[in-house]
């Protein structure tokens, strides 16, 4: 059963389309990957779905429902009971994502308190079994320490509590490792991922590591200036690109580039406000653009389960097929 | 925190010599001779001006005379006024409550007018609202106390008549002097509408007073309320569902407002500056008023003193800011 389903996602920002009709769902206990490069679109995007997109940014969609609510239509305050309990977000940089005038006891507890409520005592102890959850060593005393007095793996542990406190059903993990060193990356990854399969949540995961997706993954979808480019299962969209923006994200990986001299790259950047091309909009980087290309934007083609963006699908041999 | 305080007090005694030293020069340093202004028009003569010059001290050299003065300071003794031969603490004490009572509740107009106005132009920055609140302070701010203090007195108390001009009670009542704040001493004194007669004598100079600092602390509250609501945590608070006003109130008013605490510490020294205006204008018997006369009269143990005593209470209200300010912000607090 699908948890989340979102058809025609758009957030505009004045006239710029930050997400461009992108539709996807996420099913219980399902990984769902997010690609793309800075200014896709992924962040933005997953913020409308917690509602967190502000004025001047606007959210529409044909559907966007969470358990089969309509997350669009329902008031404010219906709304926000979903909020940070059903669907819950952990953001990319955990040194400024806690509060630093209060102790990580109190921004625990308040998540509780917000949707489940229960006495002091019944609260605090809730919230030392949150923090052994997610690995932090003597949680009583932990909880009286403030944000500064913990390192950036600590921090981003306790966000992982908060976010977990009323038992998501759906996670939202916006680059969770970015601003982490290598060794505490592995470690939060692995976190996240045994919690979400002790827990059953069905688990986006927004990232630029290829290789995590790779890894962890179930589904995974590619996003290109706002725009979901390719889809389907992460074994398959890895192994069998079909969409030249996805073969170009693999082939910049340092891995692929072994023996050669120089790391492959696609030239050029994500077009914003105002240099977003006429047709395909990845069609002035692309290496096999033609002018059909430029002039007319590609529809989504191919089965539901795996989806291409692209007039000239790429073949298994990572060539255009017609 | 007990270490933070002996630091932040070490750093006292430097501005308490400094305080001492300028006050003492600068006021020899205005022309005049206190025995002459005593004289006034009637002139004294050479062996009389000697004879009191020698009485008062006058007659030695300045480091002797700032000798004498420190160690009377050090002793607790500021010297006795030269026209009342009041000892100037003494003199000090009974003004100051009405000074006190002014600037409290100027501070209280200023902070409870400003910090939501402050507030709300961050919350709804762009819109009217904001446009007008960042106007008005603006002009609060640019607005001379005195003409300001005119200003309303001629709409309020002369044409429409709804406040008194000036003083700190009417005339038809006698409060006893219990405490010196005039708003406790009237109620103590059980007289029926004595309480609203210095009610209303306080409004007027208390609006006067605390324009500045609340222009100040509004224009201060709403940027830093609107960098703290672009700020990571904020986004935190409100994806876990927490109402908009709880955001607003509990985890971006505690951050935003640690600028704020320092500015509504800095205002101190400006009520108390502006009492000095602000009671001349309202005939308003504080320190202000005090202090300016002196000045008129070259009493120069009352300006000293008085100053030294004013310099004082700021030193310790920012003291006291900033031990607020480590409570507030644990970074501090913990920081060594």
């Amino acid at each position: 059963m699908s948890l989340l389903k979102l058809e025609n996602l758009s957030v505009t920002f004045g006239n710029f389309r930050a997400v461009d009709q992108i539709s996807y769902s996420v099913n219980e206990g399902e990984v769902l990957g997010i690609v793309g490069e800075s200014g896709s679109g992924k962040s933005v995007s997953s913020l409308s779905l917690m509602g967190l997109i502000d004025y001047p940014g606007k959210v529409s969609a044909d559907e966007l429902t969470f358990m089969d609510q309509d997350l669009l239509s329902m008031p404010e305050a219906q709304r926000r009971k979903i909020t940070g309990s059903d669907i819950a977000m952990i953001f990319q940089d955990p040194m400024t994502s806690l509060n630093p005038c209060f102790t990580v006891g109190y921004q625990i507890i308040e998540a509780l308190k917000t949707h489940q409520g229960g006495t002091k005592k019944e609260l605090k102890k809730r919230a030392i079994e949150l923090l052994t959850l997610v690995g932090i060593p003597a949680p009583e005393t932990r909880l009286s320490a403030y944000p500064h007095q913990l390192s950036g793996g600590m921090s981003q542990r306790v966000m992982i509590a908060i976010a977990i406190a009323c038992n998501p059903k759906l996670l939202i993990a916006d680059e969770p490792t970015t601003a982490l060193d290598v060794t505490i990356q592995a470690q939060i990854i692995d976190l996240l991922i045994d919690l979400q399969e002790q827990k059953q949540m069905g688990l986006v995961l927004i990232t630029h590591d290829l290789a995590l997706v790779a890894e962890v993954a179930h589904r995974v979808i590619v996003m290109y200036a706002g725009q979901i480019v390719e889809s389907g299962p992460a074994s398959e969209v890895f192994s069998a690109p079909q969409h030249p923006y996805t073969q170009a994200l693999l082939a910049s990986l340092p891995e692929s580039a072994a023996g050669k001299a120089r790391l492959e790259a696609l030239p050029g950047v994500v077009p914003g406000q105002y240099d977003r091309p006429k047709g395909c909009l990845l069609s002035p980087r692309c290496p096999y653009a033609t002018d059909h290309c430029r002039n007319v934007e590609p529809a989504s083609q191919g089965p539901l389960e795996r989806q291409v963006k692209c007039h000239t699908p790429l073949n298994a041999q990572g060539r255009p097929a017609a | 925190m007990f270490q933070f305080i002996f630091r932040r007090l070490s750093l006292v005694i430097p501005t308490f010599i400094g305080i001492t030293l300028l006050t003492f020069t600068l006021i020899r340093l205005i022309p005049g001779d206190p025995i002459e202004v005593m004289a006034g028009e009637r002139g004294v003569s050479a062996e009389r001006h000697a004879e009191l010059s020698a009485q008062l001290g006058f007659d030695q050299p300045l480091y002797v005379q700032y000798f004498h003065y420190v160690t009377g300071v050090l002793q607790g003794d500021l010297g006795n006024s030269l026209v009342t031969k009041e000892p100037v603490l003494s003199e000090f004490l009974t003004l100051f409550p009405a000074t006190i009572e002014l600037a409290f509740c100027a501070a209280i107009f200023a902070i409870l007018i400003g910090l939501p106005a402050g507030m709300i132009a961050a919350v709804k920055r762009g819109t009217l609202f904001d446009h007008s609140v960042m106007t008005f302070s603006l002009t609060g701010y640019s607005m001379p106390i005195f003409w300001w203090a005119l200003l309303l007195m001629l709409i309020f108390s002369v044409n429409l008549g709804w406040t008194p001009v000036s003083g700190r009670i009417d005339v038809v009542y006698w409060i006893d002097d219990v405490t010196g704040f005039m708003l406790i001493d009237s109620i103590l004194s059980g007289e029926e509408g004595a309480l609203s007669s210095a009610i209303a004598h306080l409004i007027l100079p208390s609006i006067v007073l605390g324009t500045i600092p609340m222009a100040v602390i509004a224009r201060m509250t709403r940027s830093s309320m609107l960098e703290v609501l672009s700020e990571d945590y904020i986004r935190t608070a409100r994806a876990k569902g927490i109402a908009p006003w709880r955001v607003i109130i509990i985890h971006a008013l505690r951050n935003a407002l640690i600028p704020v605490i320092t500015v509504i510490g800095l205002q101190v020294g400006i009520l108390l500056s502006g009492a000095i205006l602000t009671e001349t204008v309202f005939a308003w018997p504080g320190i202000g008023k005090w202090l300016i006369e002196s000045i008129g009269r070259r009493d120069y143990p009352v300006v000293q003193g008085g100053i030294l005593i004013v310099a004082t209470i700021i030193i310790v209200v920012n003291l006291l800011v900033d031990i607020a300010y480590g409570i507030v912000n644990p970074r501090i607090r913990h920081s060594r």
